[in-house]
Formats: C-alpha cells, structure tokens, sequence
C-alpha cells in the first residue's frame, strides 16, 4: 500500500562567510521499504539514526532530497502543498511530546474538530458529533471536549493526540516515540488503545520507538536503521531469535530486562554513533563492529536476503554471522 | 555486586518526610520513606512520576527547592551522622565529597561555558587540594577511570563538544572525584539511547566493585533496576508500596501496584499483539491523595479495611509490604 524507494533526506549544513551548503547531514540515505494494508512495521535505531526524519518523509512533513513516496501507487514525494492536500487525510502522525503537539490554546473539541475543517468535511452539528465520538473511541469522556490540554495527564493527552490523528480515518499512522514519554503504567494502556484502533480501523502502523520491547509488541515486521540507512529487516519474532546484524544482536543485548540477575553475553558496543553529517566510508557499522575486516571499510554492503532465514529477512552485511 | 560479608550501613533513612508548601497547601511529597544502603550495594528507588523518588534523593542532598521544600520528619544518617540537622556549610563540604551525585541530563549538570577541565578541578580544589595543578592533574586521572579516551584533551573542551554519553563519563567522573561512600543517581541513563546506556552501567558496576561504592539508583525502568540492583524499594504517592531483595520483588512480588507494573510491561517473551495487563487510571494528585492506602482506586484488590494507611508488613524478614490483603492475594509468579 506505501512504499518507499531509495529514500533519501540530506540536510544542508550551512557554513563559512557566504553561508554555502558546503556539506550534508545524511539522516536518510536511500531507505527502500514498504508497508501493507493493516500492518505495522516497526522502525528501531539510537538517536540520529534518522527513523524520525524518516517518519517525517512519510507524512510529509519534510520534503525528501530524493526517491519515492508511493502511496497507492501515487509518489507524494515530488507533490506541492496543493496536490498534497487530499493525500494528508490517509497519512497521520502521533507524535511523542503530547504536551507540544497540542495547541494549549485551544480547547480538546477545537483541537479535534480542525481535521473536519481543514478539508471541509460537515457541518458545526456533524464535527461536535464526530468529535464526541473520538474521545469516545480513545477512552475520554465526553466532557474533555470543553476543555484544555494542560488539564490532560501525559497518558490523557497522547489520547487526545491519537483522536486527531485517527479523525479522518487514515490509512496510515506513523507513530513517533509515542509511549516514551509516558509512566510504565500508562504505557500499556495507550499500547493497548493503538492495538485496538488497528484491529477496529484497519490501520497500517509506522512505530518508531527506542524500546524494542515495546516495538516488538507491536509490530509486524521491523527495520532497524543504524546512520540512515536500514540495516536488518525481519518479521518481528525472526529479528529476536534470530538477529544476523552485529547492530542489532548488540541492539538487543543492551536492553535492560526486567529480570534480576539474568546477564549472560550482553556485547557492550564501544563507541559512539558517529556523526550522519561525516559518515564512515564502507558499511557505516565498521567503527564499532567487532567483526569489522578491510573490505568492511572500504565496500558498503547492501541489504540482501538473510542466508537460510525464512523470506522477508534481510540483512546489509557481508558475513553470514 | 555486593559481598557477602556483612558490612555496616553507609546511608540509613529513616522515616524521611518531606513537604512543599504550595498555593494549594502543605503537600507532603515524601512521607514515611526508610532504607538503609551498605557498602557495596545498590540500593534502587522505583517509581512513576509523582511518586516522590526525585524528592527522597533530593532531602538526602538536601538540596530541596527552598523556601518551599523541608524535611518536616525523621532521619538521615550518613556514617552513623545526621544530615538533617547539619548546617548548610558543614553540608557543603558532604556534597560532592562524602555524597556524589548523578544526575539525569548531564547537559544541565555541566556549566556549558567552563570547560570540563576547569570543573572537574574545582571539585578537587573544594574538597581535597589547594593546589591547581595538582587539581588539573587528579582530573585527568578521573577521566582516565571511567573510560574516556585522551583525557588530557578533553580536559581543554566544552561539554558541548563531548556526546551524550562521554558527558555522562564526566558528571560520573566529578561525582567519584573525592571518592564519596555514597553515590547517588537520579535517572542516569533515561537520557541516553540503549547502547550508551549499557556501557554506563557497565561503567558504574565496575566502579563500584573497585571502591566498594554505596549506590542510590533512582529510576523508572524496571530493567535497570532488574540489572543493578541488590535491593529495591518500591514507592508510590510519596510512600513505600514494597522493599526486599531484588530477586523476591521481581519473582514474587507481593503489593498489588508492584505486581501491576511488573505484568504491564511488554517484555520480548511476551506474545505479540497480546493485550497487556493494565493498572487503571492514574496517579493520583498529592492535593488530593485518597484517604488510607493511597494505591486504593487503582487496586483490583480493593475492599473495606483500605480507607485504614497499610503498615509496612514484613513478608520475609527483609521483605515488606504495604498492603492490608496481601495474605489474601492469590500468589502470582511473575516471570
């Protein structure tokens, strides 16, 4: 239903007296991915790995360098803001902070009623009865309509946010971290609210997280990005029991379980991610891999199918590990 | 972690209340809170927000927003010495010597505009030398310790110039500068991504193996805590909910919001898609605590006896509970 081609999203980085681009911060460097009807595909990476400019491709909100947006075989890449308008109903976003993503000037109907107005959809009486019929299906009394973000708790307004987002029935929502910022009790309560709408809406999930645990919960399949380029993809049970990256064995060796006392072979990466705007020659893992050789520096390796793994995983590294 | 020998504790709260006076009244943020902390061991303060674990490492520090934030109860002994009632200059002289502190975004723990050098001197000049030389070089030596590569370099540069996690090294660096018994950590990885944290915890149980540290770890993450912790002390609404070993809280866990949290979290054996087990509701606001146990509407247990405070009742010897039916409660092994 969405795929993404070659997608590439370079930021110029403005230097020196006469303010030229002289470089380019690579956050996205040619992601080919796609997503089906009622899927979700998880998108798991350290910061600046690029899976929020990514996100941010997807809906929009940035303007690829290069590559393709197909939506139902329609590229929104190139499109302006007009073209783009009737292609913005069916591509949504939750984002994580729901403190800055709602306006605190504008009462919760208001914030819920402006997708309606946007694209001219009903009138005051019909948007008031949609509008009560989100909060309904997002677990908020009716009442919330009459008042305003700050009154909210975290796990409240990520609601709120989730009813703006779902308001014109989407197609696609692309999830930007939006349990983290919330308490663990809150978390499983808002994870099962995104469950529920994709199984009641048909809904194709693009969830973006740091947690594995949780994105695993999630999702179908998952891409793990490492530097702006996707690394390994696999169905979501194949990549933990069998991850073939050395980023995402150490990825899923370095979370913290909630299990005293159960630390046998965690690999501690050394390191930093190194910077997306100087990137590493060859495969962009080398620095930090422990089974970097010569021909790791020099040739980047593209991502291939998985040697005996089940289809659908595939993994950017020269060795079988 | 921790050796088996029986060694005397470092740090003992005891019945620790603090309050804020604020426009709607006298809250008390932290009310009732004991623990004690050998040496060697790591002691874990889990909670949600709220729950007033920032608070607890905050009075033991003594550094609570003043005027409005005191302790209006109880005792913190440091060594067997009571911190509450020290004078701010004598509590100078703890801080930063006796105590280290961690904090959560070592962007804000460090002066952006003094370089690491200079601050990590001046943690030497305060507590342990007079000479600046000697300061500049006890710092490379601390630098060196918890792992950053050319720490003669890095002297000379900004926080700005160092990663998340390196600025981490260094606000660790300057908390162990004068080789404190108790370290105290609020949040010290929550800022930084999966990998970098396990390198700084990796970093922080080696540090205590070799010093013998005392650890206060303040957290969220029940897997931090799985990971680092000896002992774990559970709050919620500025209470004690359950303490004990870490082992006994995590595999058999015995108040209702513990249990509640440890069967919320998705783990990676947890099926996919599965629904999770929730807590209903939220916090509640400290205005507006209900009367008794304060975990009560969110309790699936609930019943009559709750309108009366739960006391902390032992479980095991080292293991307590405040829950008025956690007899009743059928066993659950979480796992």
């Amino acid at each position: 239903m969405l795929e993404l081609r070659d997608l590439t999203m370079h930021f110029p980085v403005r230097e020196g007296v006469f303010n030229r681009a002289a470089r380019f911060c690579k956050a996205v460097d040619g992601v080919t991915l796609n997503l089906h009807a009622g899927e979700t595909l998880g998108l798991v990476g350290e910061s600046g790995c690029g899976k929020s400019t990514l996100g941010k491709c997807v809906v929009r909100l940035n303007q690829p360098t290069a590559g393709e947006i197909l939506f139902e075989g329609t590229d929104l890449a190139p499109l302006k803001r007009a073209a783009l308008k009737p292609y913005r109903r069916h591509l949504q976003m939750v984002f994580q902070d729901p403190v800055e993503s709602l306006n605190a000037r504008h009462t919760i109907g208001e914030i819920l009623a402006e997708p309606f107005i946007i694209h001219g959809i009903g009138d005051r009486a019909a948007r008031a009865a949609s509008v009560a019929g989100l909060l309904d299906r997002v677990g908020l009394p009716a009442t919330a309509a009459d008042r305003y973000p700050f009154e909210f708790s975290g796990g409240q307004r990520q609601r709120i946010g989730l009813a703006r987002a779902i308001a014109l029935n989407p197609r696609v929502l692309v999830c930007d971290e939006p349990v983290s910022a919330l308490d663990v009790s809150i978390q499983s309560q808002v994870l099962n609210l995104f469950l529920e709408l994709q199984r009641e809406m048909g809904l194709s999930y693009i969830f973006i997280a740091h947690n594995l645990a949780v994105v695993k919960h999630v999702s179908d399949r998952i891409a793990i990005m490492y530097l702006g380029r996707v690394v390994e993809l696999a169905p979501a049970d194949e990549i933990y029991h069998s991850a073939r990256h050395p980023y995402t064995r150490a990825l899923i060796s370095a979370i913290p379980q909630p299990e005293p006392r159960r630390k046998s072979g965690r690999i501690v990466m050394t390191g930093d991610v190194p910077s997306p705007i100087d990137p590493p020659s060859g495969c962009p893992f080398h620095p930090r891999c422990p089974h970097a050789t010569d021909r790791c520096k020099v040739e980047a390796p593209a991502l291939r199918p998985a040697p005996n793994a089940p289809a659908g995983h595939t993994v950017s590294c020269h060795y079988d590990l | 972690m921790s050796d088996s020998s029986p060694s005397s504790p470092v740090l003992e709260v005891e019945n620790l209340v603090t309050t804020f006076d604020t426009d709607a009244g006298t809250l008390t943020a932290v009310d009732g809170v004991s623990f004690t902390v050998k040496a060697g061991q790591t002691v874990g303060i889990v909670g949600e927000s709220g729950c007033g674990k920032s608070v607890t490492a905050l009075s033991i520090m003594r550094l609570l927003p003043q005027p409005m934030g005191q302790i209006a109860g109880g005792q913190i002994r440091l060594q067997g010495r009571d911190l509450v009632a020290l004078p701010i200059d004598e509590m100078q002289q703890i801080r930063g010597g006796k105590i280290g502190m961690i904090f959560q975004e070592p962007m804000t723990a460090l002066n952006p505009v003094h370089t690491i050098g200079r601050q990590l001197s001046e943690v030497f000049l305060l507590h342990l030398t007079k000479d600046p030389k000697d300061a500049w070089q006890r710092g490379v030596t601390m630098l060196q310790k918890v792992g950053i590569p050319a720490p003669e370099e890095r002297m000379h540069e900004y926080p700005h110039q160092l990663s998340g996690g390196m600025r981490q090294r260094v606000v660790i660096a300057m908390a162990l500068a004068c080789e404190p018994s108790v370290v105290i950590a609020d949040e010290p990885t929550t800022a930084l991504d999966v990998t970098i944290q396990a390198q700084i915890l990796e970093l922080m149980q080696q540090l205590q193996r070799d010093l013998g540290l005392a650890i206060v770890l303040i957290t969220h993450d029940l897997g931090v805590v799985a990971e680092m912790c000896d002992e774990v002390v559970v709050m919620y609404a500025g209470r004690v909910a359950e303490s004990g070993p870490v082992e006994s809280i995590f595999n058999h866990p015995t108040h209702p919001y513990t249990r509640g949290l440890l069967a919320s979290i998705p783990r990676l054996s947890t099926p996919r898609k599965a629904k999770l087990p929730i807590i209903e509701g939220m916090v509640p606001s400290l205005a507006d605590l209900p009367v008794g146990c304060r975990f009560q509407n969110r309790c699936p247990h609930r019943d009559d006896r709750c309108v009366e405070l739960p006391p902390l009742e032992a479980v095991t010897p080292d293991h307590h509970c405040a829950c008025h039916r956690w007899r009743e409660i059928p066993a659950a092994n979480v796992t």
